[in-house]
């Protein structure tokens, strides 16, 4: 029950492009080296060096989970996830559309749409992300931590501007 | 399966593209990457013949456990006849190009002849096309890789390029990357453009199964927990390599002036923390990029602040272009430094040779061997930043007699020239040495003398050598997987012990060359890394291949007898100043004259030099002239002629 309510946060001016989240992520669910069997992938810019790991966001009001015909997506409290029942799931793709973040994937090789699972609770692409871009958090945390950040900036902008005047 | 990635025979004069796979024993007795390129060179390239003509062959490979689950397996791996020295041509990158060449089924090409016009190869999912690249043909690095991904519509294409240095032929250019990642050293980029090869792209989505990937996945996380807590790489993570730079010149390690000086003064503003805050103030807090499946994240992004290329976007300065651009021409400007380093990335030049060659130009005008006649009139003094700056530009594109000059390499150079000139040449087997100044450090000097592909710091530099490590620990590095009884020294200016380390230096690189991970990883700065042990584990559990860390070593010092024969047969004589693995006569005649008190007034003793080099050959099994005993290469299992296994 602890990890309840938790969350993957990415804070994407901390990822360094590097893709491990990628590598790990296929191997631990397909035990596979393939980034395309990856939940997570990291959209990058490299001419602004930029880089972006997308992912699943958990919805709440999950198009993917509304949209599917056969009701093969749902909800799994305990883990604040979504989940597939590959039993019920008929691949037809309807999900990869509607998804806003291009979280939903289908894999051509096994013929099996797939996403982010949160690894049952112990996420490797937050285990193995070193500079802690990825994070695993508790939801409510999630804007606490984001006031912190920009309360800081506030302060330095402001000892900044106070220097400045300062000088003048 | 990792091991069932294949090689690809592509000649670029009949358009013939033929798929093998590598046969099992053949990585057994040369796992993959540097050391099976090697082999393929020796065996597919003849004797004599002219690096820039067809029947240069050109290597490209990842390492066995290139995409695997093994830790920061980003490396490419490049091999020639090189255009710069006319022996070994090899050039290692990180980025992403290797590892998706795996996905896209193959480890290794083998790239012959020459096309009628420029032309890319492109490589997705086990099959392989030559495409026309005459619309691409003169484009800078980056935009060469742009716009192949628009030619194939494909945005996650990773290509390797030559820039326009490498299709104008200077000697010394670079195969690139991503937007800085380079393939330095040796002129493999020009080997592309003698060939008409644009760039090589690919594109893979196959899955490379892992052997057994629960037991992959925590030994990777081992070692990058291992990795991260070296004092070192989380200096590298937060001031990249120019922290090197920094820490050697402080006790006096750099060239300056040429190699008038073994350290630069008043260098503030291409220190370390100088660089990482423009890279700060220009690309904000979290500037460090990283090479595929990385933790070390060595490589900083910055906009250039000032001047006329002011806010364009490139990665890096390396601690070379510190050294280039920085410290050798005496121009300890970030502005020089930011500039040069963005010019030879966007061009595709190897900034080491560059910038050693134009502060060897400005010595000889400072000499008045050269004057303005020869450079157009540009005062090439040291310390003038627009010289340096410009010379680059005129290297590039060979302008004006002395950048035609300059882009055939040193010895050509020095050739055309004539006078003393050679005698002021930092290199070794035609390739200019490192920014770095060996002449306090022996061990440091045996390294650059013998290094497989000249002047060279990446082939056996023993670096942990500067740490005065007790000599029990020293012991425990250098005597696994194989005993040593030696004797060892902890003292950085001695001659004892070292050819042993330089040996075992070798081999730990060729090792991690073969497997394909960066040496950041391995016994190179850090003494507390992975080496043989961890790698028979890492090939273990993601290959299935059982090597124990003998057998692995085996493989290196095998390997690095394969480009031992190779030079061999293209020239290598031991004492030859152009061709061979002797120093420069600065080296033993002229004392260091800054630095720290034991630095100071040091110079190599010529015939403890020569003794430690008598020595490194017998550790290699060499006879005294340097070629390999016939007992020698019977138990390497090598043979003199080629086997022709692959």
């Amino acid at each position: 029950m602890e990890s309840m309510g938790k969350v993957l946060v990415i804070n994407y001016e901390k990822c360094t492009g590097c893709r491990l989240c990628e590598l790990v992520c296929a191997v631990m669910h397909d035990g596979i080296s393939n980034p395309t069997r990856s939940r997570i992938k990291v959209m990058k810019w490299e001419s602004e060096g930029l880089y972006i790991p997308m992912s699943c966001q958990q919805c709440q009001d999950a198009p993917c989970m509304n949209v599917c015909p056969v009701k093969a997506i749902s909800r799994d409290e305990e883990l604040g996830r979504l989940v597939i029942d590959y039993d019920v799931c008929i691949g037809c793709r309807s999900c990869v559309a509607v998804c806003p973040f291009g979280a939903m994937s289908f894999n051509s090789i096994d013929k099996k749409i797939f996403k982010c699972d949160l690894c049952d609770g112990d996420p490797q692409c937050v285990r193995f992300c070193e500079i802690n871009a990825i994070e695993y958090v508790d939801a409510d945390d999630v804007s606490l931590l984001k006031k912190k950040d920009a309360a800081e900036r506030i302060s330095i902008a402001g000892k900044e501007a106070a220097a400045l005047a300062a000088q003048v | 399966m990792p091991l069932d990635r294949k090689i690809a025979y592509i000649d670029l004069t009949t358009g013939d593209i033929q798929t093998k796979p590598i046969p099992l024993d053949v990585r057994k007795k040369f796992l993959g990457g540097r050391g099976l390129d090697a082999y393929l060179l020796y065996n597919h390239t003849e004797k004599g013949c002219d690096p820039l003509g067809p029947k240069n062959t050109l290597m490209v490979s990842g390492g066995i456990l290139t995409a695997t689950c093994a830790s920061a397996t980003a490396r490419t791996h490049i091999m020639a006849k090189s255009p710069l020295t006319g022996l070994l041509g090899s050039a290692n990158m990180g980025g992403f190009f290797a590892p998706e060449m795996a996905w896209a089924g193959f480890h290794h090409l083998v790239i012959k002849g020459k096309a009628k016009h420029p032309v890319y190869i492109y490589i997705h999912n086990g099959e392989v096309e030559i495409r026309d690249a005459r619309d691409i043909w003169g484009k800078s690095v980056t935009d060469s890789q742009w716009a192949i991904r628009e030619d194939l519509g494909d945005q996650e294409v990773k290509s390797l390029v030559c820039g326009p240095a490498g299709e104008n032929l200077v000697r010394f250019a670079n195969v690139m990357t991503g937007i800085k990642n380079s393939g330095g050293r040796s002129g493999m980029g020009c080997v592309l453009g003698s060939k008409n090869l644009k760039a090589v792209a690919v594109r893979g989505t196959m899955d490379i199964k892992i052997a057994r990937p629960k037991e992959a996945l925590e030994y990777n996380k081992r070692f990058i927990d291992q990795i991260v807590s070296a004092k070192v790489n989380q200096t590298q993570g937060a001031l990249g390599t120019p922290f090197i730079w920094g820490a050697t010149n402080s006790w006096g390690g750099v060239r300056c002036r040429n190699f008038q000086y073994n350290q630069c003064e008043y260098a503030d503003d291409i220190e370390p923390e100088r660089i990482d805050e423009i890279c700060e103030e220009t690309m904000g807090k979290y500037h460090m990029t990283g090479c595929f499946g990385c933790q070390v994240h060595c490589r900083a992004q910055y906009k250039i602040p000032s001047g006329p290329y002011a806010g364009t976007y490139d990665e890096g300065p390396e601690y070379t272009s510190q050294g280039a651009f920085g410290g050798e021409t005496d121009t300890p400007r970030a502005i020089t430094v930011l500039t040069g380093n963005h010019l030879v990335n966007k061009f595709g030049m190897d900034n080491l040779e560059t910038g050693s060659l134009i502060s060897w130009a400005m010595e000889l005008y400072e000499l008045g061997i050269i004057t303005s006649k020869e450079t157009d009139g540009i005062d090439l003094k040291f310390g003038n930043d627009d010289a340096v700056i410009e010379m680059i530009d005129r290297i590039c594109f060979r302008k004006g007699w002395l950048g035609d000059t300059l882009a055939d390499g040193g010895i050509a150079a020095s050739e055309k020239i004539g006078k003393n000139s050679f005698n002021y040449l930092i290199q070794v087997k035609g390739m200019s040495n490192l920014h770095s100044d060996e002449r306090a450090t022996p061990a440091l000097a045996l390294n650059i003398a013998t290094g497989s592909r000249g002047s060279d710091h990446l082939r056996s530099r023993p670096a942990i050598d500067l740490y005065h490590l007790p000599e029990e620990v020293l012991r425990k590095i250098y005597s696994n997987p194989v005993p040593y009884d030696g004797p060892l020294s902890s003292e950085h200016t001695e001659y004892i012990g070292k050819p042993w380390q330089v040996f075992w230096q070798e081999n730990c690189y060729m090792g991690v060359d073969c497997l394909g991970i960066c040496k950041y990883h391995t016994t190179f700065l850090g003494a507390t890394l992975p080496n043989f042990e961890d790698w028979s584990k890492v090939l273990y559990y993601n290959t299935g291949l059982e090597m124990n860390p003998e057998e692995i070593w085996d493989v290196a010092v095998r390997c690095n007898m394969i480009e031992r024969l190779f030079n061999l047969r293209e020239g290598l004589a031991r004492e030859d100043l152009k061709k061979g693995d002797m120093l420069n006569h600065r080296y033993f005649d002229e004392p260091c004259r800054r630095g720290a008190i034991d630095v100071v007034g040091r110079k190599i003793d010529k015939k403890k030099f020569i003794q430690m080099i008598d020595e490194f050959y017998e550790h290699k099994g060499l006879d005294n002239n340097g070629i390999p005993k016939p007992e020698t290469l019977k138990k390497l299992g090598l043979k003199n002629e080629p086997s022709h296994l692959v």
